[in-house]
């Protein structure tokens, strides 16, 4: 497979895959709000700093309200991680690779993109659930389409890839996030509200369901290492990136447990972390510094694919210039 | 009463209907159909049909506008239908017509008989723009220069049909008929079950055939890319139907590489060599250490690989040369010259700047002409005398005196009209034909073409890049 079309196949999944994982937890956010006590300052600025594009927000927007939070994840065109963004990214890797995806996967794409471009502000804004309800039904139709109608060959896997490093990303953060924010409120433990604000934290995952048939009563610790460490739930950290690496071995060929490349051994060496890890210790050490660290590694793997597959090889001792697209 | 009650010929020819408005045979079944459609029926399946072509992102890109601005190539329900008579002289024109272009642009880059013999001035090839002294003794795989072809035909006023020019460059619009047609099958199942309509379908397996067939006595399973200049160029929707129809690779000049006598794509897994290379991108934008060295496009070191034999390329660099408008209507000479055969379906009379007669009548008519530049396509560079301004003919007098090599003139032409859905009724709209021929192990020529359109009113210019649209072709089997 050429690696240009490698690369745009990696990315095209990433930015669906953000786009649905923006609109998941924003959705969440405003059902949280719905049942915060009255009188309470409503939390918007969490959401930015999920993205991790809080400083940007704080420049162009300022005050974090509701208004200005929606339209910066959503439909700001200026913000590259808003869903319009992530969706029209999507759409212009996906129509520079047309031939190497299904026609149904193009449609479904460029469907949601002329959904989003063609949905009103205002009626976006009025009706956020469904609207943010769309673009998780228009993510999941593209996934599932790629998963039954494309061959299980390079292609895929690079988009597997690009979904689940993704994805480990977006929780980790998530987690990282709400945690941060949880955690001071000790008068709220054991609190209905403090049950409320967990389960949400298990929803932004959409992780709730999954979670009380495996843990029932929720415990904080015990929901930080269902998103982190569980082995089944297709959204943990450690289910993501053992899924990744399983594709990264696939397209090159070496046998898990060994490695041929820095992206290998990187995402093996985190893949053993999380999988021997135990949530109580990594409480008792600091889950801010964990994640930080985490999000650094898995950087680090990014850069690697991007090293090992992507990038201009030389030849003949010419010299090249090559980008990768943002992170 | 039918829908078209109401519908005039305007005094042209009209490709459906006669002057006293009675529908020509081969499509009376179509034009029954239509009329028992319900009030609004045939409005709700043209406006389901243009909200598929969006969905499909069939869409292209203008030039003239921001980068990046994609449209819908606008389409039209009604279909253009051509009766197996008429089809079956028009393909053998064309095949006439592929077979002694290509002889010629062999001859050219040889030993330029048909200059010796006096046949084409040697003034007129050479001085070509499209003229390549890099190609000159090339030979490329089975003799074979122009391996896909788009020839534009118009029919006047009198219904007489002409050769307006061939694209022998990288013509494009296949896709659009393959796509047109899938669209006419999804919005009238019943009609298609009703006519013989011959089928467009398997151009990309021919299309694969004929680029495998020509390394097929060197390479076992050759490797085929599709060259295209990225998403920006206007038909990359064309350049990404092919590859993916075809299963190719769909390759930018930044994905390949010269290496080793060999040109190969950079791939994940490492290099990976190419022996043909279907490009979308012109001449001299192939190799920059060989023709224009500011290419980005293209692959340092190409044309190396393509002359020592270890790579086809389609079209052959240098098969231009017969796009020049000036060479173009030499076309009954050079037919005569190498087949000893009359010319088939003539070319549009044609004016010829630099030479003095001519030119003095183009001159004094510039208000009846159509005058082109040699060079140029897209329905760029030209004039439309009767629909020009004063200030236009001037202009155009003016670069005529100062490069008359550049520029030829046709009579304005009566281009026959075809309904057209505008609101709520039809009118008549002016239309052309694009046929496409493939030159390899023989001629093929798909049947019908890309109809192309002026949606304008009145307007004779069908090019997409200025407000043309598109229609499905049906080229009837069997007699009506």
């Amino acid at each position: 497979m050429l690696s240009r079309v490698a690369e745009s196949i990696y990315w095209m999944s990433r930015y669906i895959e953000r786009a649905e994982n923006v609109a998941r937890f924003v959705d969440v956010n405003l059902q949280l709000i719905l049942d915060q006590p009255t009188g309470m300052q409503a939390q918007w600025d969490p959401l930015v700093a999920t993205t991790g594009d809080d400083e940007v927000f704080e420049e162009r927007y300022g005050e974090a309200t509701r208004e200005a939070v929606l339209k910066f994840l959503s439909f700001d065109t200026e913000n590259p991680n808003s869903i319009i963004s992530c969706l029209r990214a999507a759409r212009e890797n996906a129509r520079s690779i047309r031939e190497n995806i299904s026609s149904e996967m193009w449609e479904q794409l460029n469907d949601a993109y002329l959904m989003v471009t063609e949905t009103s502000e205002e009626w976006a804004m009025a009706e956020p659930h469904q609207f943010f309800t769309d673009i998780k039904v228009a993510s999941h139709l593209f996934m599932g389409q790629t998963d039954n109608i494309m061959s299980h060959s390079e292609g895929w896997h690079f988009c597997q890839l690009g979904r689940l490093i993704e994805r480990a990303d977006k929780t980790s953060r998530i987690v990282d996030v709400k945690y941060f924010i949880l955690l001071p409120s000790v008068s709220d433990v054991n609190t209905p509200f403090d049950d409320i604000q967990w389960g949400a934290l298990l929803h932004s995952a959409s992780a709730f369901e999954m979670y009380r048939k495996t843990h029932g009563l929720i415990a904080p610790n015990k929901v930080v290492a269902f998103l982190l460490l569980d082995r089944e739930f297709p959204r943990s950290v450690l289910y993501c990136i053992s899924k990744a690496e399983e594709s990264l071995h696939a397209i090159s060929g070496t046998p898990l447990e060994t490695f041929s490349n820095s992206a290998e051994q990187g995402l093996g060496q985190l893949r053993s972390e999380f999988a021997y890890a135990q949530v109580d210790q990594i409480l008792h050490s600091g889950l801010h510094e964990f994640l930080d660290a985490f999000q650094t590694k898995l950087n680090d793997v990014g850069a690697d694919i991007y090293k090992t597959f992507f990038a201009l090889r030389p030849v003949n001792g010419e010299s090249t210039q090559s980008q990768s697209q943002k992170q | 009463m039918t829908r078209f009650d109401g519908y005039k010929t305007d005094g042209f020819y009209d490709e459906m209907f006669f002057e006293d408005g009675s529908a020509r045979p081969a499509v009376q079944m179509l034009v029954e159909r239509i009329s028992n459609f319900e009030n609004g029926e045939f409005i709700r399946r043209q406006i389901t049909a243009e909200h598929a072509l969006l969905r499909m992102g069939i869409t292209f890109n203008v030039y003239a506008d921001e980068q990046g601005v994609e449209r819908i190539f606008p389409f039209d329900l009604i279909p253009r239908i051509i009766d197996a008579n008429e089809w079956e002289w028009i393909e053998r024109g064309l095949k006439q017509r592929i077979h002694a272009l290509n002889l010629f642009i062999d001859d050219v880059y040889h030993d330029q008989k048909i200059i010796k013999d006096g046949v084409v001035p040697a003034d007129v090839v050479l001085s070509s723009d499209r003229y390549l002294e890099q190609c000159i003794g090339l030979n490329p795989p089975h003799g074979i220069w122009c391996h896909i072809t788009g020839t534009d035909l118009v029919r006047d006023g009198d219904g007489q049909i002409y050769v307006l020019e061939d694209n022998l460059g990288c013509p494009s619009g296949v896709s659009y008929v393959m796509e047109n047609r899938q669209l006419m099958k999804r919005t009238f199942p019943q009609l298609f079950g009703m006519s013989q309509i011959q089928p467009v379908e398997d151009y990309p397996s021919r299309l694969l055939d004929m680029l495998q067939y020509l390394v097929s006595d060197r390479v076992i399973s050759p490797v085929v890319a599709l060259l295209t200049p990225g998403i920006y160029n206007s038909a990359y929707f064309e350049h990404s139907f092919l590859a993916q129809q075809m299963g190719v690779s769909l390759v930018e000049g930044r994905d390949l590489v010269v290496m080793e006598g060999y040109v190969h794509m950079r791939t994940t897994k490492g290099f990976e060599r190419v022996d043909v290379i279907y490009r979308r991108i012109n001449d001299d934008f192939l190799d920059p250490e060989v023709f224009k060295p500011e290419s980005l496009l293209g692959v340092p070191g190409l044309m190396d690989v393509y002359k020592s034999g270890r790579l086809a390329l389609i079209n052959a660099p240098g098969t231009c040369v017969a796009d020049d408008k000036v060479i173009c209507s030499y076309v009954p000479e050079i037919i005569k010259y190498y087949l000893d055969e009359d010319i088939i379906v003539p070319n549009v009379p044609t004016y010829m700047c630099w030479e003095d007669d001519d030119r003095k009548y183009v001159l004094e008519n510039l208000d009846k002409l159509v005058v082109k530049e040699a060079n140029q396509s897209g329905g760029y560079g030209m004039l439309i005398g009767p629909h020009a301004t004063r200030a236009e003919h001037a202009e155009f007098a003016k670069r005529i005196k100062e490069n008359p090599r550049n520029y030829i003139a046709q009579p304005t032409l009566a281009l026959s009209r075809v309904p057209v859905l505008i609101e709520d009724h039809f009118e008549g709209r002016h239309v052309d034909l694009r046929p496409f021929i493939l030159y390899g192990e023989d001629i093929y020529v798909l049947p019908g073409g890309l109809t192309r359109v002026a949606l304008k009113k009145g307007s004779l210019v069908v090019n997409s890049s200025q407000g043309g649209g598109s229609k499905d072709t049906w080229v009837l089997s069997g007699s009506v």
